[in-house]
């Protein structure tokens, strides 16, 4: 059976507010794939619209969204795991080329998210979590972060210093990363000085600097056959390893909260034996840091670091473009912004220009294999990619 | 559980904002009229459930009995907010928490009885439940004496 291979990536500037509707902004990143993949829309056989719902009026936004991209009558439909719709999509669209039932498929993902007030953002945020159980409590993304870096803390000994230098490192690359929303520098005193908006507390002990922004934003990844790849792309980056992972939704089905994310380990396991690799030959990766503590639980989770030795990699700075192991010199998602579903397709996006040497200022030197973790939820759902050249 | 055709909305009293009125372990909320919190024992294998379920996901039997939740909890994180979801905001701040029992964990509100300083992760608590504004019902931690 053929390999399968990213021949067009695209993304959307990531926005506060983006100035148009949703089939739009889905057009914005579509676009860039297509011009990217040197195909026509007419030859995508079947297209995946990823994104989380309630934040459109739109009902069953894939049929709108493909007839706007031209990708009609092929079929379309929509994929939701919310925060990592678009590599489920990803995933999708490569078991669906593996099984041999279409050679080209896009992967939109698509967010516009700046319609709702950010309280009504955080309404339905909580209402990601368990309804019946746990949202009566009047929880929200950043508490149940908040839980797990308490949890985190206490038994690694973590700082919140060490959480403000994920940031910092962020702020480097968003800078340079001219589709980031956010792109201002950030230091150690932005979150020492009691007066910073930085500094004040959302969940303790997690402060605004430690939380990503929403965003209205879209990306898009072509795949497409092993044959189809290589007569029309110069450089395909293959998929070569999987893994998917679902978690209890309740807190307290969860394992030990101070060990991370069941679903990263659980995905990156699975990742790394499809494609006969480990966490040492991995050059360069985007994981999922929608808040500070998600990238340093995410290095364990993949296997950057021992259990508990997170804080080790940001502190000697190997995160770092230069360092061994560089993780979200896109500025992730603490910098570019989270437009939900469409962030696993803008962080598939960076590592395919990071193979192919295309990310610019952002380059890491040469590398080979990359990898992306995506997290849907508080850790309800986990994708891991590997890619190579 | 239900009274004639009428429909047992009793879960719509749950928490400050309930999202859902009908379930069938609504007994929960008779329980938590009662002072008690409760979880389930399925009858066939005994695993415990809190929160309650009327179906066990181990050998898929639907014949469950209630239990206490009692005894000593230890704190396995908590976490307190400064911003809070819509319809949550008239009682900010408050704090979120997580208390292993062993077999099973409970998660709820930190009474805000105790100040933040006091928490620490690992110490021992016990739950207790709430009254709040319009007949509705919530449980939160305190400190075990
Ligand atoms: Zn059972």
């Amino acid at each position: 059976m053929g390999r399968v291979a990213i021949i067009g990536v695209g993304q959307s500037a990531f926005v506060r507010a983006y100035p148009g509707s949703l089939r739009e902004l889905a057009f914005e990143a579509f676009k860039e794939a297509v011009e990217d993949a040197k195909v026509k829309p007419g030859e995508i056989e079947a297209s995946l619209i990823c994104s989380a719902p309630e934040y459109d009026r739109q009902r069953s936004p894939a049929g709108v969204i493909a007839e706007y991209l031209g990708l009609i009558p092929q079929p379309t439909c929509y994929v939701e795991t919310v925060c990592s719709s678009s590599t489920t999509g990803v995933i999708m669209a490569y078991s669906m080329i593996k099984a041999g039932l279409y050679r080209i498929v896009a992967v939109i993902g698509v967010q516009k998210m700046s319609e709702l007030s950010s309280m009504e953002v955080q309404e339905r945020m909580g209402r990601g979590a368990d309804i019946q159980w746990e949202s009566p409590f009047g929880t929200m993304m950043p508490a149940y972060y908040a839980l797990y870096a308490r949890a985190y803390m206490a038994k690694h000994g973590l700082t919140l210093e060490d959480l403000a230098r994920v940031r910092i490192k962020s702020s480097l690359y968003g800078q340079i990363n001219e589709k980031a929303v956010y792109r201002k520098p950030v230091s150690m005193e932005d979150f020492l000085n009691p007066e910073s908006r930085f500094a004040q507390l959302v969940a303790s002990p997690l402060r605004v600097g430690d939380c990503c922004a929403n965003a209205d934003g879209s990306s898009c990844i072509i795949l497409a056959s092993e044959d189809v790849a290589k007569s029309v792309c110069e450089k395909p980056v293959w998929i070569l390893g999987v893994g998917s992972a679902a978690e209890a939704v309740t807190m307290t089905g969860r394992p030990d909260l101070s060990e991370g994310l069941r679903v990263a380990k659980v995905a990156a396991e699975k990742a790394y034996r499809m494609a006969g690799l480990g966490p040492k030959d991995i050059d360069v990766a985007e994981v999922h840091d929608c808040f500070t503590i998600a990238e340093i639980m995410a290095y364990e989770n993949l296997g950057f670091a021992k259990p508990g030795e997170g804080k080790e990699l940001i502190r000697a700075k190997e995160t770092y473009k230069e360092g061994s192991i560089p993780v979200n010199v896109d500025g992730g998602l603490l910098s570019k912004g989270h437009p939900i579903g469409a962030t696993g397709g803008s962080q598939v996006r960076t590592i395919v220009l990071q193979l192919r040497g295309e990310a610019g200022p952002m380059q890491v030197k040469d590398p080979e294999i990359g990898l992306v973790h995506n997290i849907g939820g508080v850790g309800l759902y986990g994708n891991v990619i590997i890619m190579g050249r | 559980m239900g009274k004639g055709k009428e429909q047992d909305t009793r879960f719509a009293r749950f928490g400050v904002v309930s999202f859902t009125a009908v379930t069938k372990v609504n007994d929960f909320i008779g329980y938590l009229q009662e002072g008690k919190l409760m979880g389930t024992r399925c009858k066939r294998c005994g695993k415990l459930f809190f929160p309650p379920r009327a179906d066990c996901f181990e050998c898929l039997s639907s014949d469950m009995e209630w239990f206490e939740v009692k005894g000593r909890g230890k704190l396995l994180s908590f976490a307190k907010l400064s911003y809070a979801p819509v319809g949550f905001e008239k009682v900010l701040p408050y704090t979120l928490g997580l208390l292993d029992f062993g077999d099973f964990k409970v998660f709820g509100w930190v009474s805000k009885d105790i100040p933040e300083e006091e928490l620490e992760v690992g110490m021992e608590m016990v739950p207790r439940v709430v009254r709040l504004e319009g007949d509705r019902l919530l449980y939160e931690f305190v400190k075990a004496s």
